[in-house]
């Protein structure tokens, strides 16, 4: 069971400290993670996880393009002692091509972590929960770090953690939807029955607010990519997505009031100057 | 391929193969070997990866892995993506 930080640090000592999140053998200080994908250029794709504040980005596996003049590569924007990479398995939706493509991955990169991504349909992008199952339990098997995309059904992330996976990622809405989080119950749950891994709630925020409001549920991290690539100023959006995170994880690690149907007065009841009375009692009388 | 030049000599050979790479027909020296196709295509062979026949030639192997007649090659590299 998750609980907020002040049981895991003093928050009298320092309120900004929050542990850092662990994905196999790395180990991050930021809990945003951020796609590399459909930004105008490289530069502005640099720029945009600078000031994200991210330490883990996102990458495709995609075939050389021989008939193109060589150009600069993604891979000279990236500063690999600033980030952690993650390579994705975008677009595979069969068991092999997945694991043919996280293979690939991992002799260039040299990493055993890999965002494993089997698609049901193109239309949705909706993981196919079979396929999703079968390559982790490969992935795993083979010796990877598997952060699975999958859906927000809580017992398919039971089944993940259960096989091993570094981190599961339930879909917030679809791919690039910006849809935000639709079923915050549903990752509540998740977050209830899930405890060998960390949740990451992984596609579908469009807004600063659905970032909030994931990490407020408690979960560990959000990845994203569209949310800010795609925002008529990219830059302003990752700076937006900072601050996002960290407020929605501090509320969490702060613990909030609860709800309640009426007014509680934040000011005393006591003490109020001769004259004044309630509404209720100046009717009585 | 054999073919006799317009003075009815026979032109000088070379032999090639027949490969399939990254989907497309193309033709490489013979006994060329995969870290060889990456510098003939000017490649930086640390941001690519080589798949022969589906399965993965791992960089320490490049300099060994003969290509031969028929093999589908996959080159890939990263690039942008969530």
């Amino acid at each position: 069971m998750r609980s907020a930080a002040h049981s895991e640090t003093d928050p009298m000592t320092d309120p900004t400290h929050d542990a850092p999140l662990i994905l196999g053998e790395h180990t991050l200080s930021s809990r945003l993670l951020v796609g590399t994908g459909k930004y105008a250029s490289f530069e502005e794709t640099a720029a945009a996880l600078e000031l994200s504040g991210t330490d883990c980005v996102t990458v495709a596996v995609r075939r050389v393009n021989l008939d193109e003049s060589k150009g600069p590569s993604l891979l000279e924007y990236i500063d690999r002692d600033r980030y952690v990479i993650l390579p994705n398995t975008a677009g595979c939706f069969d068991v092999e091509s997945a694991v043919r493509t996280s293979v690939l991955s991992r002799d260039l990169l040299g990493t055993k972590l890999v965002k494993l991504e089997v698609l049901g349909d193109k239309t949705t992008l909706l993981p196919d929960p079979v396929g999703t199952l079968e390559a982790t339990e490969e992935l795993v098997k083979q010796g990877f770090d598997v952060m699975v995309y999958c859906s927000d059904d809580p017992r398919m992330c039971v089944r993940l953690a259960e096989l091993g996976a570094t981190a599961v990622m339930p879909a917030g809405s679809p791919i690039g939807s910006g849809q935000g989080v639709l079923n915050p119950n549903a990752i509540r749950i998740i977050l209830e029955l899930v405890d060998a891994c960390p949740i990451i709630v992984d596609a579908g925020v469009g807004k600063a607010s659905d970032v909030c409001a994931a990490f407020e549920l408690g979960v560990e991290g959000v990845l994203l990519n569209s949310a800010i690539a795609l925002a008529q100023d990219p830059l302003r959006m990752a700076v937006a997505m900072r601050d996002a995170a960290c407020a929605g994880r501090q509320t969490f690690l702060a613990g909030p009031i609860p709800k309640r149907l009426y007014a509680n007065a934040s000011s005393p009841t006591e003490g109020m100057i001769a004259g004044t009375s309630l509404p209720s009692e100046a009717g009585a009388s | 391929m054999f073919w006799d030049d317009v003075s009815g000599h026979r032109a000088p050979l070379q032999h090639t193969l027949k490969i399939v790479l990254n989907g497309s027909p193309s033709e490489v020296a013979d006994a060329m070997v995969v870290a060889e196709l990456i510098e003939d295509l000017d490649l930086s062979p640390e941001q690519v990866a080589v798949e022969v026949n589906g399965e993965l030639v791992p960089r320490t192997e490049r300099a060994a892995r003969q290509l031969l007649e028929g093999d589908t090659v996959e080159l890939v590299t990263l690039v942008g993506g969530g």
